[in-house]
């Protein structure tokens, strides 16, 4: 377990809101409550939970984007969640974002050479105009666009075009973390599959951490090597991308992976999804937050909140045990001629080399 | 071949102009191109105005009181010199005054916008992004300001003005006095766009994504908010500088501004009607025409650029 922190967060609580006044006193909103995470260096961490559930505001604690209401979070071993100034200038340089919106996160009246110049004009102004034109060149060539894209302006590049920008925007200033907000899920699926392959060829290259923040558990099976799943603002699971796809131990993640869709169109006869809506985080429930909709909620749930414990893989849900689910096979036995097929031409896809058709039905399965 | 990706953009500048959507919609617009063809000459001749006026009105040793009260293509009774406009009491020829005038008025209209865009701009991108106490007090400044007509704001700014000046330098700072008389009631409205503008741009995630990579408050306003928010700017500036014109003309009708010395098309106005009931006409009517032409033209062209940058309306 002596593996090397990069970023560490420490019982970070952000609440959003003053309480409203003295004629309509509102509570305040508890986005984050009380998240206590490690991200080791060079590894990709995900960090998965339905819209609201205060992922977003966690990568912007992280990033020392929001200054968390308590509790530390600390990036090398030095606290950063107050910082200012030239400690928060070095920050801001060793650490990058990516935005969820491709759209409306690159300024549009900035040339992409200009955009993805320009963290290199803040962090390395001593550098002359040449080299940085050539630096951005490279950045740009290293994300899969081409050096005479440098003229062009954002409007007129794709999503999947414009995404890479921003990644090469982030890589500018030399980060040694990345957290990605959504980084795809603006994105076709189509585009998605090759932008999660830049970020994890670049990760690999580059020696960067990475850090995903995502709804869509696909992705982050595919590309991660740790998740922490969230549910109105608490970890209620963190553990190995194995660990947590095949032995979910907390019900909410029971709960989320049996809504993924399943190519093999068998998930139908599974155990039900959860009923209901999130509660409000201004309102959140007593005890475990998930006792509102929990399939094997227990009167100890309402009152009682549980810890994350266990080592390695941790959850938080006290009756974990009892309603352990059985691993799930990785290759469900009946798959159908038609998926078999399409399976080998994904392995295909994936190994590398280049898809030859081997007949006429394979072809017009794939379109 | 590091220079070689920015070389075509350069290139294709005139080229992406005439491709425009702005320049499309010019191209459709009869009132556009008349307003812009009237305003190019209106500013060509107050330019070049030492060149095309026939006469130096305020070169004393050019005047002949002898020519006064001449009437427009008429041959004076005692000299025989005929003037396209005629002249005035003094054997000004008017049309050379009228070129000089306008001179005085384009120039406190444009400096004058200029100085209430820099002054609107800066509190409202100032008040827009940092919000708070700062946007409290420079928004409330501007309601305040607002609730009085802007020529009493500007009289008033005037008159203190004034006091402060030597009066021997009066005549001299009479133009600046007024440019800042006029700017200063001028910017709320520039300072109340930016600031809306700005309010929505800081909320756009560019924002946060420029704040990510380092960059001072001051630099994202300039660099990447501004430029944003400048469009609107524009509007405003084209139909500010009809209002700022017609304001100039207003003071200096009601005496307060150029001096007669200097005169603006307000001036002559001012002097003209003097002269009106007592038959010489054209010594009021051609600097009002002028200054009615000028003013309309720039605020069409003001009207047409708004409707044009702006998708809701096409």
């Amino acid at each position: 377990m002596s593996h090397d922190v990069i970023l560490e967060a420490v019982d970070v609580v952000k609440h959003f809101g003053d309480g409203g006044n003295w004629l309509s006193p509102k509570p305040p909103v508890q986005a984050v409550d009380g998240v206590s995470l490690k991200i080791r260096r060079g590894e990709t961490f995900a960090i998965v939970g339905e819209s609201g559930c205060g992922k977003s505001t966690l990568a912007r604690l992280l990033m020392r984007l929001l200054e968390p209401t308590a509790g530390n979070v600390l990036f090398d071993g030095a606290e950063i969640s107050h910082a200012k100034g030239a400690k928060l200038k070095r920050l801001r340089r060793d650490m990058q974002f990516i935005f969820q919106d491709p759209f409306s996160s690159l300024n549009p009246r900035m040339s992409v050479g200009k955009l993805v110049g320009e963290p290199l004009e803040v962090h390395a102004p001593d550098m002359n105009a040449d080299d940085r034109r050539a630096k951005v060149a490279e950045l740009l060539r290293k994300v899969g666009l081409r050096p005479e894209h440098a003229g062009r302006y954002p409007h007129e590049f794709s999503g999947g075009q414009r995404q890479r920008i921003g990644i090469a925007r982030a890589l500018a200033s030399g980060p040694k973390l990345i957290i990605g907000d959504e980084p795809v899920s603006a994105l076709d699926v189509s585009v998605q599959a090759q932008v999660i392959n830049l970020l994890g060829d670049l990760r690999r290259d580059l020696g960067l951490t990475l850090v995903v923040i995502a709804h869509d558990l696909s992705v982050i099976r595919h590309m991660s090597d740790r998740v922490a799943v969230m549910y109105l603002g608490r970890i209620v699971e963190i553990g190995t991308a194995q660990q947590v796809f095949a032995t979910p131990r907390h019900p909410y993640t029971q709960a989320l992976l049996s809504a993924i869709p399943s190519m093999e169109g068998t998930s139908r006869d599974k155990k039900p999804a959860v009923q209901g809506e999130m509660p409000s985080p201004s309102d959140p429930p007593s005890g475990c937050r998930f006792h509102t909709r929990c399939p094997h909620v227990q009167p100890l749930c309402k009152s009682q909140s549980p810890k994350l414990h266990g080592q390695g893989h941790q959850v938080a849900c006290h009756f974990w045990q009892d309603i352990a689910m059985p691993p799930t096979e990785s290759a469900p036995p009946n798959r159908s001629d038609r998926a078999e097929a399409r399976f080998a031409l994904y392995r295909a896809a994936t190994t590398g080399g280049t898809v030859i058709h081997q007949d006429k039905k394979a072809t017009t399965e794939r379109t | 071949m590091t220079d070689m990706p920015l070389k075509p953009a350069q290139q294709s500048r005139l080229r992406i102009f005439l491709d425009s959507d702005i320049f499309y919609m010019f191209k459709k617009s009869p009132v556009a191109i008349l307003s812009t063809i009237v305003v190019a000459i209106l500013v060509l001749s107050a330019v070049f105005a030492p060149l095309i006026a026939p006469t130096n009105p305020f070169d004393p040793a050019s005047l002949n009181l002898m020519n006064g009260f001449t009437g427009p293509m008429t041959p004076n009774a005692f000299t025989g010199d005929s003037f396209l406009l005629g002249t005035d009491d003094q054997g000004r020829d008017v049309f050379s005054t009228i070129l000089y005038g306008m001179r005085v008025s384009l120039f406190v209209g444009v400096a004058a916008v200029l100085f209430a865009m820099v002054l609107g701009i800066t509190l409202g991108l100032i008040s827009g992004y940092v919000g708070g106490w700062t946007e409290t007090i420079i928004m409330r400044t501007a309601d305040v300001q607002l609730t009085f007509p802007s020529i009493l704001v500007a009289m008033l700014i005037f008159g203190v003005a004034k006091g402060f000046t030597p009066v021997e330098y009066r005549d001299q700072m009479a133009i600046w006095v007024l440019i800042l008389a006029i700017g200063l009631s001028d910017w709320v409205q520039f300072a109340r766009v930016v600031r809306g503008a700005t309010l929505v741009e800081k909320r756009k995630e560019y924002v946060e994504a420029a704040r990510l990579i380092g960059r001072t408050p001051f630099a994202i306003m300039l660099r990447h908010i501004l430029p944003n928010v400048l469009s609107p700017v524009l509007v405003i500036a084209t139909i500010s500088l009809a209002l700022a014109i017609i304001a100039e003309a207003t003071l200096s009708f009601l005496g307060v501004g150029a001096p007669a010395t200097q005169p603006s098309l307000g001036t002559l106005i001012r002097i003209g009607q003097g002269f009106l009931f007592s038959g010489e006409w054209w010594i009021l009517l051609f600097p009002a025409v002028t200054l009615l032409v000028l003013a309309l033209s720039v605020n069409l062209l003001g009207d047409w650029l708004r409707d044009a940058l702006n998708p809701r309306l096409r």
